[in-house]
């Protein structure tokens, strides 16, 4: 290809506007019947993966930050609390699994917030579409970024001598519950990212509600360690369900209760979330 | 009344109001089938907020509006199938590439993912943006982002086009395209709703128009009649001594009848030349009113012939409200 500039003078100045050649492609006949709230919401997603293909730095986030969490926590607290990293990385993973990836599903409502500001949502919203088909889709392609984190951080956990009980079968269950999850809980940030001026005070709140949600939970520490109101805390904590539910997956040893309550919990978010986000979608 | 005698647009007491502010404040209008309407107003008059109504991109505080006989707010669903928006600022993705955006919109509107690809490689190459069509928009100029956001609003040609200020901001030869391209779509019987700020594009493109000032209607009909109320024009004067000024305004006053306004510069001044049918009426009346400064020895260095610019529209059309009220 010849250099940017002198391409884009020569075809804003060649061209001319041809009746013929505009008619023709005017003359269509009657339009297709409008997709399927399914297939919306799918090319919402690919949407999503295209501009990951041309902005890949994007990946950042899911792929150094959960790294980085393994590796400090392990070390970090191993010696400690269980003797040696290795003995105490079978206990943490599946809790720094669910940790960084809750953490990352707050950049859903930060790429919304800078996303919704561009005129193409006005084109999005005059569509004959089932209107929430642009934050399903979006959401599902976070979705996609979440899985990618996951694998990054079950790798580093075989590299680094973690050994699931449940095998194959259990981390990809264990996996699927935490996408699961992960999806209903993004519902918060898209809200968060539509009711919020800016990217930075989406970015604040978010991490003010994560962190407390994250680290008072058992991801760390065996919840019967803590004093008794905060054990109150833990056992209503929906992360602290779904560390139990995935660890049980990972470990072999189903949580039952722990898994009901994952859902009923990611059911509850979902069921609030989500037509607050679409309300305040459709205001906007 | 059935959809297919219902005009293309028909609003009453349309109003929208942003805390204080009353964006859109009652707008009765009718906009009739397959031709160019505009809508002609500066700034922050509410041209945008009336468009985004319609489009059904917001909802009324008051008022009732339908396209094509259905309800903006009851039937939102139906009048998203007949409308399409092109925005103020481009309601394209600029992250992704000319075929990509195209390709999503398609697929956004039912086509399957062979028919989506096909249409955009019909549209970027009728369009001339064939060599474009794998660059991210962000990398577009100005005028070749204006054209794929149009061709992104007739992947299925849409009964009602709104472009809202499609020129603002564009070379005169991207505009001339733009304008081009408008007139095609129209004779295809597309009724385009079209803002502007400016008159000579309301006077190419637009078979009637509305005037809108702070949310309301100040004047409405055709090119022609617009600005046969607002008269044909200034004439703009310099004189090589200032301290004629006065003297001058007085014979230039008396000659056209009109008000005469000092310019910032001292030594010029501009009067509105009273409302002819003709162009050849405004001519006539500048020379004479030239030959009566010569006659009283005033002398000009140099003069020009105005068309009557926007701010002139609003100058006489608040006026007359003014003097009415």
């Amino acid at each position: 290809m010849t250099s940017t500039s002198s391409a884009e003078h020569a075809e804003t100045d060649g061209y001319t506007p041809v009746a013929d050649d505009l008619g023709a492609v005017l003359a269509t006949g009657a339009p297709p019947a409008p997709p399927s709230a399914w297939s919306a919401s799918v090319t919402f997603a690919w949407r999503a993966m295209l501009k990951i293909k041309h902005v890949p730095e994007q990946l950042f986030d899911v792929t150094a930050f959960p790294v980085i969490m393994t590796l400090m926590f392990t070390y970090l607290f191993g010696g400690a609390l269980a003797g040696s990293p290795e003995e105490y990385l079978q206990y943490l993973l599946p809790g720094v699994l669910v940790m960084s990836v809750a953490m990352i599903t707050m950049y859903t409502g930060v790429g919304l917030n800078a996303d919704i500001q561009k005129g193409v949502f006005d084109r999005f919203r005059t569509l004959p579409i089932w209107r929430p088909s642009a934050l399903v889709g979006a959401v599902i392609g976070d979705v996609c970024r979440y899985s990618l984190a996951s694998v990054v951080i079950i790798v580093l956990g075989l590299v680094l001598g973690y050994r699931p009980g449940g095998g194959v079968v259990g981390v990809l269950a264990g996996v699927g519950l935490l996408l699961v999850f992960s999806f209903a809980f993004s519902w918060i940030w898209t809200l968060l990212g539509l009711l919020l001026r800016s990217e930075r005070s989406v970015m604040g709140v978010s991490a003010m509600v994560l962190f407390p949600l994250s680290f008072l939970s058992n991801v760390f520490v065996d919840p019967r360690t803590m004093p008794s109101w905060l054990q109150g805390f833990v056992d209503v904590n929906p992360i602290a369900h779904l560390v139990a539910a995935v660890r049980g997956a990972l470990s072999g040893q189903w949580d039952g209760s722990a898994t009901l309550w994952m859902f009923v919990s990611a059911g509850i978010i979902l069921a609030i979330f989500g037509p607050l986000t679409m309300r305040r979608y459709n205001r906007k | 009344m059935t959809a297919s005698t219902a005009p293309a647009i028909e609003t009453s007491g349309l109003v929208k109001t942003f805390g204080k502010t009353r964006a859109v404040d009652g707008i009765d209008l009718t906009v009739p089938e397959a031709a160019v309407y505009g809508i002609l107003g500066p700034n922050g008059a509410g041209k945008t907020t009336f468009v985004r109504m319609l489009a059904t991109l917001l909802r009324p505080d008051a008022g009732t509006a339908t396209v094509f006989g259905r309800d903006i707010v009851a039937d939102a669903s139906v009048v998203r199938t007949q409308v399409s928006l092109t925005g103020q600022y481009a309601s394209i993705d600029e992250d992704l590439t000319g075929t990509e955006n195209l390709v999503l919109l398609g697929r956004l509107l039912g086509h399957d993912k062979t028919a989506a690809k096909r249409r955009a490689g019909e549209l970027l190459d009728a369009f001339g943006l064939g060599d474009a069509a794998d660059r991210q928009v962000k990398n577009y100029s100005g005028g070749m982002r204006r054209r794929i956001d149009i061709a992104a609003s007739i992947i299925s040609t849409p009964r009602l086009l709104f472009l809202d200020e499609p020129t603002t901001g564009l070379d005169p030869r991207s505009r001339n395209q733009v304008w081009d391209i408008v007139r095609i779509i129209v004779e295809q019987g597309t009724t385009v709703l079209l803002t502007t700020q400016y008159l000579d594009e309301a006077d190419h493109l637009a078979s009637r128009l509305a005037v809108i000032d702070h949310g309301t209607v100040i004047a409405e009909g055709t090119p022609g009649e617009l600005k046969s109320s607002v008269g044909a024009g200034s004439v703009h004067v310099r004189l090589r001594h200032g301290e004629q000024r006065a003297q001058a305004e007085r014979v230039l006053a008396a000659e056209l009848g009109t008000e005469v306004h000092f310019d910032a510069d001292p030594v010029a001044l501009t009067a509105r030349i009273a409302g002819g049918e003709s162009g050849r009426g405004a001519a006539e009346h500048a020379s004479r009113a030239l030959a009566r400064l010569a006659q009283d020895g005033i002398t000009v260095d140099d003069f020009s012939l105005g068309q009557p610019s926007l701010d002139e529209v609003f100058l006489a059309l608040t006026d007359r409200k003014e003097t009415r009220a």
